[in-house]
């Protein structure tokens, strides 16, 4: 049984802009190959947690006032099931990053995204969280979230805008439609497993 | 200004005057404590503006700005070099006499690793436990291997210390403790949904009661000034956006202010009116961020709604004219960067005809409810001579009866031409701060109304040379932001790029009243506490 392409109610797919990444994932996915019995499980799970996924309210500067803006009435979130947003990491489904990580703040980070459950994302929202923004040459900015979390979107921006947030979320959406739950997972859970296939972004962690 | 030289000299005859914009002298490290207690009893300056730490390479200091509210607002600035023992340099610690300096001296020991004698909590500020250096230091070494992202949790919290000078000059160190053994400490945050951002505090607490409140700061330090000292004066501007950014355009503003002032530029007429303008859409924008957020915190949520519901309205306006919701990057070094929408006017009319009754609206739907009322009435005061004595500035200043406006003690852009109120309540608690807030959306209404018919016509710029070099001086301005006096400190040598940049936020002194505003009330009052204070967290940490 072959998994379907991630499609998503929202949004079609010619209106996104970067569908080879989505491809590549479900052909890597396919070439495997997976029992019927389970696939349509995947199905089923994937499907939910696509559509009710919850926010860890984590936000340090600016992206988070237009985060705050995107629960207000004009964005409103919830149409899309982004709104149940948890003040603890052990209710939350993915942490949006969203502002500056400095040093002090990278173990807090840190320790926020290993008591999320599983399974668990992360997008790196605005230009600060993405590469370290216009902070990157400080002393004591982590340039970029990626140097000490697994990140799955990336929104760039500073702040992005409340509808580039949603097709972040929207990108979240698609990636999950097109995971293996059961038997092999294709996002990268632990660090270290990531680290080994990307060197490059294992930076400085002491 | 020789009037007050005078007095100066008679208080303190080895005074050295240096020119530049506000008088400054220089005082002998070993005379300053005795010279700031007859500046503060003899003279009336009653206010500690700014504590800006400088190292001038072959020596190091403090340059402190004060302020005299009886006498006019005049101000007088200070340098104090620091004295050496051994390795080590101090200064006197002023927080017998301004308590604003506790968070501010320890700012500037964090940075430039000058210590304070007699100041009760000698502790870094912003950086970590255990960082290496003290990163405002000209020969600071940035090597990253010397401060790797460092994934484990701080240690030795509690552990603070103590200066003295013995007999012989020596500097002595005593240890000492944040909190008693026995006492039981809450952690709060600094991931935490009502503390407005990455902010940590530790409450000691007896039963449900607070006793102390620790700020621990820095979980967004971002370190704009020293990287400020890199970048040309145009290339800086925007860093003030990301500071305070419901003050963003009022920020940036001061900044430009400050530059012109040096560059001795004038500002055509428009481009004031339309910096006035914006300035106060700002003001309006950040109240009714506050008025939801305080609502929230309280879990109104539906007043969080209608708050972000005009709060939009105005984005919309910056987003016509600026082309971003936020972080507009608008005012720049001699005028805006573009002109206004030909909407921009229709827009303001219209914004301006719904919010009188929208502000009813608020006051029916939370002002006068009884929960909150309960809970933000008669709770964290704060005295009008505390206010001043911690710099309390904005609307939280004004909750507390000061008038301390700078729109008022010193008018910049077109302030002085247009009509409006200094709100000023006695109420002194929360409820205070949070009525000043809607009221002074009133005001801004008044200011725009006043000014929207008549934008002049004309430049929106002025001519600035290509290649910005501010002539060797110190320059001080001020502006009066969402949340209080918002001040820009410029020393130049004469080069293209800032010999140092010091940023003095409101938000900064607003959470050092923390400890004083929760003592003796609940720990759920913290939280309402907070949210009526109204700070913002990348603007204390910077």
């Amino acid at each position: 049984m072959g998994i379907k392409e991630g499609k998503i109610k929202s949004m079609s797919r010619e209106d996104f802009k970067n569908n080879e990444y989505i491809d590549k994932l479900v052909e890597e996915l396919n070439a495997t190959g997976a029992n019927v019995m389970v696939g349509k499980f995947d199905e089923l799970i994937n499907w939910g947690v696509s559509n009710s996924l919850w926010p860890l309210c984590f936000g340090t500067s600016c992206c988070a006032i237009e985060f705050m803006s995107l629960g207000a009435a004009r964005y409103d979130m919830a149409r899309f099931g982004f709104e149940v947003a948890r003040n603890s990491p052990r209710q939350a489904d993915y942490v949006m990053v969203q502002g500056t990580i400095v040093h002090r703040m990278a173990p807090v980070m840190r320790r926020l995204y290993e008591q999320l459950a599983e399974p668990k994302y992360v997008i790196a929202c605005g230009g600060c969280a993405v590469s370290g923004g216009p902070f990157k040459n400080s002393y004591c900015v982590v340039p970029g979230v990626n140097q000490i979390l697994p990140v799955d979107v990336y929104i760039p921006g500073c702040p992005p805008r409340p509808e580039a947030m949603f097709y972040g979320l929207m990108q979240l959406q698609r990636k999950i439609k097109v995971q293996k739950f059961f038997g092999g997972v294709n996002r990268k859970e632990k660090i270290e497993e990531f680290f080994a296939e990307h060197p490059e972004e294992r930076g400085q962690i002491g | 200004m020789s009037d007050l030289k005078d007095k100066i000299l008679k208080i303190y005859p080895a005074a050295q005057f240096e020119d530049g914009q506000d008088l400054l002298f220089t005082v002998e490290e070993k005379d300053w404590l005795k010279v700031a207690t007859a500046l503060k009893n003899d003279l009336g300056f009653d206010v500690l503006s700014a504590v800006v730490g400088m190292d001038w390479k072959e020596n190091r200091g403090v340059v402190y700005y004060l302020t005299a509210t009886a006498r006019n607002w005049e101000m007088v600035s200070v340098k104090v070099l620091a004295a050496k023992s051994g390795d080590d340099e101090y200064i006197h610690s002023v927080t017998s006499l301004w308590k604003v300096a506790n968070f501010q001296e320890r700012e500037v020991y964090d940075m430039f690793g000058i210590k304070f004698v007699g100041h009760p909590d000698m502790r870094r500020f912003f950086l970590r436990n255990d960082w290496v250096g003290h990163p405002l230091r000209k020969d600071y070494d940035a090597n990253p291997a010397l401060n790797p992202i460092r994934l484990e949790e701080e240690t030795n919290e509690d552990d603070t210390r103590t200066y003295e000078v013995d007999a012989d000059g020596k500097l002595v160190e005593n240890p000492g403790k944040v909190f008693e053994k026995n006492e039981y400490v809450v952690n709060i945050g600094p991931q935490h949904p009502s503390t407005h951002g990455v902010m940590r505090f530790r409450a000691s607490i007896d039963g449900e009661t607070v006793k102390k409140v620790d700020v621990v700061s820095g979980y967004i330090h971002r370190g704009i000034e020293k990287l400020s000292e890199g970048l040309g004066y145009p290339q800086l501007l925007h860093f003030t956006d990301r500071m305070d950014y419901m003050s963003a355009h009022q920020n940036r503003h001061c900044l430009c202010m400050c530059i012109e002032k040096a560059l001795g530029i004038e500002v055509p007429r428009r481009a004031q009116v339309i910096r006035t303008m914006m300035d106060e859409l700002m003001r309006i924008s950040s109240h009714l961020l506050s008025f939801g957020c305080t609502a929230m915190d309280l879990g109104a949520t539906t007043a969080f709604f209608y708050g972000f519901r005009e709060r939009e309205q105005v984005l919309d306006i910056f987003e016509k004219t600026c082309g971003a919701r936020m972080s507009m990057n608008y005012n720049v070094i001699g005028g805006v960067i573009a002109d206004l929408h030909p909407d921009f006017v229709k827009d303001v009319k219209a914004l301006l005809s719904i919010m009188p009754e929208r502000l009813k609206e608020y006051h029916k739907v939370f002002s006068g409810n009884l929960i909150a009322k309960n809970r933000l009435v008669g709770v964290g005061v704060l005295k009008k001579e505390d206010a001043i004595n911690y710099a309390i500035t904005g609307p939280s200043g004004r909750g507390s009866n000061w008038s301390c406006d700078c729109r008022k003690k010193h008018p910049y852009a077109v302030y002085d031409e247009v009509q409006f109120d200094e709100v000023l309540l006695d109420g002194c608690d929360s409820y205070a701060r949070y009525m000043v807030r809607m009221k002074e959306i009133e005001q801004s209404c008044r200011i725009l109304e006043q000014l929207v018919d008549r934008i002049p016509e004309g430049d929106i710029r002025a001519q600035v040379p290509k290649i910005i070099k501010l002539p060797a001086g110190r320059w001080y301005q001020q502006v009066e932001a969402s949340r209080g006096t918002f001040g820009v400190y410029i020393e130049s040598v004469g080069e293209k790029t800032p010999f140092r940049v010091h940023f003095q936020s409101p938000c900064f002194n607003l959470v050092g009243v923390m400890d004083l505003c929760c003592s003796g009330y609940m720990i759920a009052d913290l939280i309402t506490i907070g949210a009526a204070l109204d700070f913002v967290i990348p603007d204390i940490d910077r």
